[in-house]
C-alpha cells in the first residue's frame, strides 16, 4: 500500500472499513459505477462457474470429434460452446490418460480459467498448495486422497503466461449408459485443476 | 523480482488444508466482494494492465505479502495502481474524502462492464515474427534477477528444458508490466523433475511452464 501516513504504533483501521472508504471514495470521484459491480460480482456468484467446465469435460468424453478439437484448440472449442472472457482469452486443455495425470497450479499469482472454472477456491491462491505443487506434486495428490500408480507420470503445469490450462480428466470406468447431465456431475472442479480424478458413479450418488 | 509471490519450491507452508468443494464459499467475507469487484472495475478504465496489477501486489515487502490474505494484497494493489495512475491522492485514500473531482475519465456502466468481462483481453499479437526455437529443442532459461517483473519463476532460472509447444506471439509480460507492449514467441517448455530438484523419488515427473523467447537461449 502507498505510505499512508498512519504512526506506526496506531493501529490500522478495521479491514471491512477501509474498504467500504474505499468504495464510496471511488464512487463519488466517478470511478466505477455502483451498477457495474454488482454486474462483476453477479457474474461470478450466478453465472460462472465450474459448472461451464463439467459441461466441457462431458461433451469430450461424450463426442470424439469435440474431444479432437479440443485438444487441439481449446480456445475455440470452448468458445464454440460460449464460455469465454477474461482469463480464458487463450486456452489449452492437456488430457489425463493411462500414463501420464495433468496437475495445474500457479506458482507466481492465481492464474486460474475463470470462463470455466469460476474463481478459484482459496487452497488454489494458498502458499502452501503454490509452494508445494511443483516440487511435490505427489504428496499434494496425496493430500487431496488422490493416489497415482507408479507407472503414471505426473506434468506440472505452471500458468505463467495468459494461457489457461484445463484437465481434461479421465471418464471413469462403469459409465457407457449415463447420460451427459449424469457425466457432468461426476466431474468435479478439483478434477479439472487435477487434485482429484472425476467422481466414479457411485460416488456421485448415481445409480 | 526476487519477491515473496515467486513460492515454487518454497518448503515449510504446511498442509494445504482444502476446504470441500461443495461448501466453499465464493468469497469468506464481505468486504472481499467490493475487493474484488472494484479491482476489476477500476482495470477496465485502461490506466494499468494486467501485468502492472501482478506487479503492484508483488512489489510488497515479502513480509506483507506473506501475511496478507489474497484478497487484502489485492487491496494493496488497487490502492498503489490508482495512486500512481494519479486517479486518487495517498491523502484522499487516508481521510476517504474526495479532494480532487476527476475529469475525463469514464466509468463502465453496467451493460459496458458486462462486455468488457466476457471480450476479456487476448494478449496474442499478429506480428511477423519467425520463432527462434522450434518442438524438441533444448533450451536453457535466462539466469536473471533483475528487481522488475518477470515471469520467470526462480525455480526455473538457469534450468534446461524442451520445448514442447509455440503458443505464438504474445505480449510479453516482464515488458508489458511497464506500460511496453512487446510482442515476442512464447513456447511451452517442460523440465523434467530432476532438472529442477535434484533427485525426486519420482525422475519421470514433469514441470511445463510458458516462457517468451527473450527468458530463453539454447542450450
Amino acid at each position: 500500500m502507498p505510505h499512508d501516513g498512519h504512526d506506526h504504533t496506531e493501529p490500522p483501521k478495521d479491514i471491512a472499513l477501509r474498504v467500504k472508504a474505499l468504495e464510496s471514495l471511488l464512487i463519488e470521484k466517478g470511478l466505477v459505477d455502483p451498477e457495474a459491480l454488482d454486474e462483476i460480482v453477479e457474474t461470478y456468484e450466478t453465472k460462472v462457474g465450474p459448472q461451464r467446465g463439467a459441461k466441457v469435460v462431458a461433451r469430450a468424453w461424450s463426442d470424439p470429434d469435440f474431444k479432437a478439437r479440443l485438444l487441439e484448440n481449446g480456445t475455440e472449442a470452448i468458445v464454440d460452446m460460449g464460455y469465454e472472457g477474461r482469463q480464458g482469452e487463450h486456452m489449452r486443455v492437456v488430457e489425463n490418460t493411462a500414463t501420464t495425470h495433468n496437475l495445474v497450479v500457479c506458482t507466481l499469482c492465481s492464474c486460474y480459467p475463470w470462463p470455466v472454472l469460476g474463481l478459484p477456491p482459496v487452497w488454489y491462491k494458498s502458499a502452501p498448495y503454490r509452494s508445494r505443487a511443483v516440487i511435490d506434486p505427489r504428496g499434494v495428490l496425496a493430500e487431496f486422497g488422490t493416489s497415482l500408480g507408479e507407472n503414471v507420470d505426473v506434468r506440472v503445469w505452471d500458468s505463467t503466461s495468459e494461457l489457461r490450462y484445463l484437465v481434461l480428466p479421465e471418464r471413469p470406468a462403469g459409465t457407457e449408459n449415463c447420460s451427459l447431465e449424469q457425466l457432468e456431475q461426476l466431474v468435479s472442479r478439483n478434477s479439472m485443476i487435477g487434485v482429484e480424478l472425476a467422481r466414479t458413479p457411485e460416488q456421485a450418488g448415481i445409480e | 523480482m526476487n519477491g515473496a509471490h515467486d513460492m515454487g519450491g518454497v518448503q515449510g507452508f504446511g498442509p494445504i488444508n482444502a476446504e470441500p468443494e461443495a461448501t466453499e464459499p465464493l468469497f469468506h467475507a464481505n468486504w472481499e466482494r467490493p475487493v474484488f469487484a472494484l479491482t476489476l472495475a477500476c482495470g477496465m478504465l485502461g490506466k494499468w494492465n494486467i501485468d502492472m496489477s501482478r506487479h503492484a501486489r508483488e512489489r510488497q515487502a515479502p513480509t506483507d505479502y506473506l501475511n496478507n490474505s489474497y484478497y487484502e494484497t489485492w487491496l494493496v494493489g488497487i490502492q498503489t495502481l490508482l495512486v500512481e495512475a494519479g486517479l486518487v491522492s495517498t491523502s484522499e485514500l487516508e481521510s476517504g474524502k474526495m479532494e480532487t473531482a476527476t475529469s475525463g475519465i469514464h466509468a463502465p456502466d453496467r451493460a459496458q462492464a458486462a462486455r468488457i468481462l466476457a471480450a476479456g483481453g487476448p494478449t496474442n499479437m499478429d506480428l511477423d515474427i519467425t520463432p527462434k526455437f522450434k518442438i524438441g529443442d533444448r533450451v536453457r532459461v535466462i539466469n536473471t534477477h533483475h528487481a522488475g517483473h518477470t515471469r520467470i519463476p526462480r525455480y526455473a532460472r538457469g534450468r534446461v528444458g524442451t520445448v514442447d509447444h509455440y503458443n505464438g506471439v504474445h505480449v510479453f509480460a516482464d515488458a508489458n508490466a511497464f506500460g511496453r507492449r512487446e510482442g515476442h514467441p512464447q513456447y511451452n517448455i517442460c523440465f523434467s523433475a530432476s532438472e529442477l530438484w535434484g533427485n525426486p523419488p519420482q525422475a519421470r515427473d514433469s514441470v511445463c511452464i510458458d516462457l517468451w523467447q527473450p527468458h530463453l537461449e539454447p542450450a
